[in-house]
């Protein structure tokens, strides 16, 4: 039996519709956003430890980098 | 548990919707509790493979309700004893908990999971994960030193988050209306990957590779490439800031910016 293909090891064509430019004044790549900017728009891939819950480990990394919001994806349970 | 926990910062909180229904990889400690032969258990974990179905525990945060979840792979380790190591792959919201213990059932002795750690969360895998105390001393190390290089060290941008789901790259002149929530027409795609389909989740980009907003497709990949007009996918969550582009359409009766 085919195992159902997990969403990591998709592959996906790139289709072009058509071509167009961008401005480089407006926006920037990601990889080149300022500190604070990358700050702000940043993940981080985290190891979770073992004993505390996503959530307080969440909020640890608030307190820690002295942010206003966090967020988590997806609860380890304790 | 441990393991990776994608942590998303201030704006790309945003982004959590997406990650919560990525996929997940687990390595997994069962414990048995009775004598089993490993061609038995290896047996059972295989026929867990593709949907099965699962209620919620107890002591949990959603809707007690039956659900049917996917395990996209399911691959037995080692044996020691009466501990069982195995990967699995699985939709997110999946219960490993309660995974092993129906692993248990079918093979007639129970068991249940002893350990587990987390080794993928969407895109986000475990190779590359950082402990807390690293990221702490980065973050102290970046704000002395105000050296970039440690910040890179821990903080990744948010599209990483998003590398696997599918994206539609849009014009600039397009991105300022999705920033206000307007829905994504025909005419502002460029270029779009394959694989969408009618009501799957999707990520509008820019041609600078930014995250502008996901959103729901209202169209395949092949029908979208041959849209001459029309709506090709409604915003859901708007991810980039408004006035980052410059605002391209026109309102009222002021038309003051022509469309490039």
């Amino acid at each position: 039996m085919p195992r159902t293909v997990a969403p990591w090891e998709v592959k996906r064509e790139t289709l072009i519709r058509a071509e167009d430019r961008t401005d480089p004044s407006f926006g920037c790549k990601p990889e080149e956003r300022q500190p604070e900017e990358s700050m702000k728009f940043g993940v981080i891939n985290l190891d979770k430890p073992a004993g505390p819950s996503s959530h307080e480990v969440a909020a640890w990394v608030k307190r820690i980098l002295k942010l206003e919001h966090v967020g988590h994806g997806g609860t380890l349970e304790a | 548990m441990t393991g990776v926990l994608p942590v998303t910062l201030e704006e790309s909180t945003k982004v959590v919707q997406a990650l919560l229904y990525s996929g997940k990889e687990y390595v997994c400690v069962m414990k048995v509790h009775g004598d089993v032969a490993e061609d038995q258990v290896r047996k059972v974990l295989k026929e867990f493979e593709d949907a099965i179905y699962q209620r919620p525990p107890l002591r949990a945060s959603v809707k007690r309700q039956l659900r049917t979840r996917r395990i996209y792979y399911l691959d037995f380790l080692e044996m020691d004893g009466r501990n069982v190591l195995f990967k699995v792959g699985c939709e997110g919201g999946t219960y490993i908990r309660k995974l092993c213990f129906d692993v248990g059932e079918v093979l007639g002795c129970g068991a249940h999971m002893q350990e587990l750690r987390r080794t993928r969360a969407g895109p986000f895998v475990e190779d590359n994960c950082v402990r807390l105390h690293d990221m702490a001393y980065w973050f102290m190390q970046w704000q002395e030193k105000k050296d970039e290089k440690f910040l890179k060290k821990f903080v990744q941008p948010m599209e990483r988050a998003l590398a696997s789901v599918p994206k539609i790259y849009i014009r600039d002149s397009a991105v300022d209306a999705v920033c206000h929530g307007a829905n994504l027409t025909a005419p502002g795609v460029l270029r779009l990957e394959s694989g969408i389909m009618e009501g799957s989740l999707l990520a509008v980009f820019s041609l600078k590779g930014e995250a502008v907003a996901l959103a729901r497709a209202a169209a395949s990949s092949e029908h979208i490439l041959s849209m001459d007009h029309g709506v090709v996918a409604k915003v859901e969550r708007v991810l980039m800031p408004r006035g980052t582009y410059p605002r391209c359409w026109k309102s009222g009766e002021k038309v003051d910016e022509q469309k490039p």
